[in-house]
Parts: structure tokens; C-alpha cells; sequence
């Protein structure tokens, strides 16, 4: 039977995260289709249908779907679900909220943030905070995954799926789109980033984060923060990496005056290569690090700035 | 208006947890065990509403071993009125806490339940959303503020990239976010005070539900770790090895 991945989308473009999640379909099925529900999402949906291994993409079109509600995205797979043999979708603020929901109406289990798919039934995760890794088989007949984007690569482009329009489900009418306040940045997302520059409590103050901007800017890196660095209100929730926050693992992960808390370490210790810059040389982030500079941040900044050239 | 607040007994997130060297799991004999943190949130902000005079009556809920019933206590010592617990040694997946979490929401049928966003042990993230697509509520999951008026709930989330705010139709769902607010500190007094709470105890077969198990753990075992790194003395040396070592930029 075909796997079926619930792609992440804002309607005009398919996040990365999409195709990271078709990698880990493809080594459990053969056959891939992916679902599309949005609104004006034609875009989106040309976009899945170029991933290689998709072989179908299902459209359902409506307003009901414009901002992805979990209640209707959830109803719009659980109408395609019989079908299937694995419902996938990647394990973002969007794939969480929608897929427990799936899983519980089809009364199975969910295997949540898988990294490795060992067998079509039995998969790693990791648990307390990365601390460990389980392996676990799913004894359900559809097997319901979120997939952590950092344990499988994206998927390639080059492919030509068909795109059937299928019967879009009603609203369910009982939650309603308020407002959405995004932040606006031309800087790469987090988790798709190549090179992330991420500050820590020792920035000392939302201003100070300023420092770290031409660093990024040199390097084209996304900017990240350590959940101190949030709770203190230096930066905006959305650029925590963490347990509970975002998982990333770049090519290049710079830390900033970030001491290296359990919870930190477990949203970015698979960073290709780490580099630590504090000034507190007994910090836990160096046990990680590949490179560790111990030093000031406001002088090492501008000194490595300087240094890029 | 009845809140309905589910709360976790896991390994306190102080500890760092041992993989058991037979690879079954990981060693949770002796370690100190608290509420699940993202709880200890929904707990409060439970209270809140409660002190606001949205709520009427917090409930605080947990299925699990004997022993829940301190995590239990610990909901009441920040003000919960009373608490119930469906008691089994049986290991309980998110499914079947979402089951037994339906089963008792049926009885008590309250307006609103909130739970944490995940729990700090298995790092699974379903409870909440599993519980409001059984009940067929609406749910708000990842909050950061939540506004109880006019018989909705209006609830501000963190999403990627931002924030969302959504209006829900009640009774609903909502799952705390770090962000929510700052759990108070439980006093001497209040501990005592909620020795003397009511605390049910309720069994597996009296709620009707199977917990049966639907994954199989096969095995536990150490993250790769990464091998240590080297200090470097300066700027010069570290952009230096960057570029011909580590080829990263």
C-alpha cells in the first residue's frame, strides 16, 4: 500500500520540511502521494508534484483550509486514510498539531519525530531530550509518523507527479482564524538554514543581539537563541532551538554566549560542525563543540566579522 | 465553568536519565520525580482563569502507578480543588491517556481542558490533540495566552515563524507553551491544605477503557556522541580552521 504525507504549505510554496518527510516515506512504501489541503494552493501543489518519488498529489480546495486548522486538515486525511499504509507529515508546529488528531480517530498509536526508519514498522525516536534513543515497532495496521526533517535529507526535485483535485471536507465550525503576526526576515528559515548563528543569555540584552546581525549577514545564516535568551525576552519565541522549540542541524551551528543547557543541546547536537564562543571555559556547549573559543563575545564578534572579510 | 487540567509524573527535568545497559530503557529507579513542567503551566494557568473568575471548579487529573497521586497533591498545593487519578502499573501510551482522559471528561464534562504540550520523558507531543479529536472538541495547541469571553476561547499560539491567534468554540482544548506564564511557588500552607482535598481513585476497569499498548519498544540506547572538539586560541585560527578543516564555509 502507498504512504501518504500531509504536505506543510502556505498555499503559495511547500515548506522544506515537506520534502524532508517524502525521504522518509520513500523507505516506508514504494509508492508516495502526497495531500495538499489549502486554499489557492495550485502553487503549493505544482511544487509537491516535482519532488522525485511522488507519484500522486491530492488537492482539497477551500477556504477551510486556507491557514491549515488541524481540526479540518486532520479531517481531510482521516476522508483518504483507509487507503493508506503510512500517514506521514513532518514533525513542525503544523504536522504536531494536526497529526495526533488523525491517529487517535483511526485508533492507532503515533510514532512521533522519527529519525531513522529501520523497517516499514519499526523506527528510532529520540526520548528525554535526546538523552536516548528508542526503537520502537508499531503494532497498528496504519502506521502514523512525524518525521524530524534533520534525520532524513530533502527530497530532489525533478519528478512529474499527476495532480487529482479530490472532494474537499466541510469546515468544522468550531475554530475560527483570529490573526497571525509572522516575522518578516530575509534571513533563511531555521531549520532549512545551512549555517545558523544563535545567541544565548550571555547576549545580556535584546539590543546586544544586534551584534550578532553582521556575523549572520556574512555567512547568509539564520539567527536562532537558546531558550534563556527567550524567557528573557531578548528575542521572539520562534528563533528558540531546543527540545521544545526547534530541532536544526546545519552544516555550521555558531553559539554565542550559550552556556549549552541539556534542553539546548538536544536541538542542535547534530549540527555538522559546532563552534562555541564563551567566555566561561568550563561551559557544557565546548563538550559538543568542534571548535571552542573562550573569550568575550563582543570582542570575538566583531573580530570574527572582521576576519570573514 | 469547569477546567479539567491532566497532569504527568515524570523524571524531574533535572536529571539527566541513564540508558540501562541491557537496552530495555532507561533507569528510572531512585531518580527524583516531579510534574511534568509544561503541567506544572496548565496547572496555573488553570488557577488563573479560576482567580479571574472565568472558572468555577479545577480538576486535576493523572492516570498512572500509585505514586501520582504526589504529583496529584502538588496540583492541589497550587490550587487545584480536587483530583482524580486512573490508577494502573500498566505502561500508558499517549492513545490510551487520551482514552481514559475522554472517560473521565465525559463524566466530569467540563468546558475546558488544558493540558502541557508534551511530556518531558517520551517527547511525544499527541495527548492533547488525541483527546480533543476523540471528544470532537476544537483544540488550541502551543499556547502563549489565553482569553476565556463570550463562551469562546481565544488563544494565542506559537507556531513557526510567529504567532496565531484562533478563536475556539467551548468546550475545547488548549496545550501550554513555555511562554504561558510562570507557575507560582507552592507554599507550606497550601501544601497542607491540599493534603486535605479530595483525591479519587478511580480503576481501569471502571472507566472501560484498554490501554493496551501499540508500540513495541525494541530497544534504548546512547545517542551517538560527538567527539570532542579543540580550543582554539583565537579569531584568526578559528576562521582558519573553518575554512581548510571543517570546510564550512
Amino acid at each position: 500500500m502507498a504512504a501518504l504525507v500531509i504536505a506543510e504549505h502556505d498555499n503559495g510554496s511547500l515548506k522544506a520540511s515537506t520534502a524532508h518527510t517524502i525521504t522518509a516515506a520513500a523507505r516506508c512504501s514504494d509508492e508516495i502521494h502526497v495531500l495538499i489541503a489549502g486554499h489557492a494552493c495550485d502553487a503549493a501543489a505544482a511544487a509537491a508534484a516535482q519532488l522525485a518519488g511522488v507519484s500522486k498529489v491530492l488537492v482539497a480546495e477551500g477556504e477551510q483550509f486556507a491557514i491549515g486548522l488541524a481540526e479540518n486538515v486532520a479531517e481531510q486525511a482521516l476522508a483518504l486514510a483507509a487507503s493508506y499504509s503510512h500517514i506521514l507529515a513532518p514533525a513542525t508546529a503544523y504536522g504536531k498539531n494536526i497529526l495526533p488528531r488523525v491517529a487517535a480517530r483511526l485508533d492507532v498509536g503515533q510514532i512521533s519525530e522519527i529519525t531513522k526508519v529501520e523497517s516499514p514498522d519499526t523506527f528510532e525516536r529520540p526520548i528525554y531530550a535526546g538523552n536516548a534513543i528508542a526503537t520502537v515497532q508499531s503494532v497498528d495496521a496504519i502506521k502514523v509518523i512525524t518525521v524530524r526533517a534533520t534525520g532524513f535529507d530533502a527530497a530532489g526535485t525533478g519528478g512529474s507527479a499527476a495532480i487529482e483535485k479530490i472532494s474537499a471536507v466541510a469546515d468544522a465550525g468550531t475554530s475560527a482564524f483570529v490573526s497571525r503576526e509572522l516575522a518578516k526576515s530575509d534571513r533563511p528559515e531555521l531549520t532549512a538554514a545551512k549555517v545558523i548563528v544563535s545567541g544565548g543569555r550571555g547576549m545580556g540584552s535584546a539590543e546586544n543581539f544586534a551584534i550578532l546581525e553582521p556575523l549572520a549577514d556574512k555567512l547568509g545564516a539564520a539567527m536562532g537563541a537558546s531558550r534563556a535568551a527567550v524567557d528573557a525576552g531578548y528575542v521572539p519565541n520562534d528563533w528558540q532551538v531546543g527540545q521544545t522549540g526547534k530541532i536544526v542541524a546545519p552544516q555550521l551551528y555558531i553559539a554565542v554566549g550559550i552556556s549549552g543547557a541539556i534542553q539546548h543541546l538536544a536541538g542542535m547536537k547534530d549540527s555538522k560542525t559546532i563552534v562555541a564562543i564563551n567566555k566561561d571555559p568550563e561551559a557544557p556547549i565546548f563538550s559538543v563543540a568542534d571548535y571552542g573559543l573562550v573569550g568575550d563575545l563582543f570582542d570575538a564578534v566583531p573580530a570574527l566579522v572582521k576576519e570573514l572579510g | 465553568m469547569k477546567v479539567l487540567v491532566p497532569v504527568k509524573r515524570v523524571v524531574d527535568y533535572n536529571v539527566k536519565v541513564r540508558v540501562k545497559s541491557d537496552g530495555t530503557g532507561v533507569d528510572i529507579a531512585n531518580v527524583k520525580m516531579s510534574m511534568n513542567p509544561f503541567d506544572e503551566i496548565a496547572v496555573e494557568e488553570a488557577m488563573r482563569l479560576k482567580e479571574g473568575g472565568k472558572a468555577t471548579e479545577v480538576i486535576a487529573v493523572s492516570c498512572g502507578v500509585t505514586q501520582c497521586q504526589e504529583t496529584l497533591r502538588t496540583a492541589m498545593a497550587i490550587g487545584a480543588d480536587r483530583a482524580i487519578l486512573a490508577e494502573t502499573d500498566a505502561d500508558l501510551q499517549p492513545l490510551a491517556v487520551a482514552k481514559l482522559l475522554k472517560a473521565i471528561a465525559d463524566k466530569e464534562q467540563p468546558q475546558l481542558i488544558i493540558l502541557g504540550k508534551q511530556a518531558i520523558d517520551d517527547d511525544c507531543n499527541q495527548t492533547g490533540q488525541m483527546l480533543a479529536a476523540l471528544l470532537g472538541w476544537p483544540q488550541a495547541t502551543f499556547a502563549s495566552k489565553l482569553v476565556i469571553e463570550d463562551g469562546k476561547a481565544i488563544v494565542t499560539r506559537e507556531v513557526d515563524g510567529g504567532l496565531e491567534t484562533l478563536s475556539l468554540t467551548l468546550p475545547a482544548i488548549v496545550t501550554t507553551d513555555l511562554r504561558l506564564n510562570e507557575p507560582r511557588y507552592v507554599t507550606l500552607p497550601n501544601i497542607m491544605k491540599a493534603k486535605k482535598k479530595t483525591l479519587d481513585v478511580m480503576t481501569l476497569d471502571a472507566l472501560g477503557v484498554d490501554v493496551a499498548p501499540r508500540l513495541k519498544t525494541l530497544k534504548v540506547t546512547e545517542p551517538a556522541k560527538r567527539t570532542a572538539g579543540t580550543m582554539v586560541p583565537d579569531v584568526a585560527t578559528l576562521v582558519a580552521k573553518l575554512r581548510n578543516e571543517a570546510k564550512v564555509i
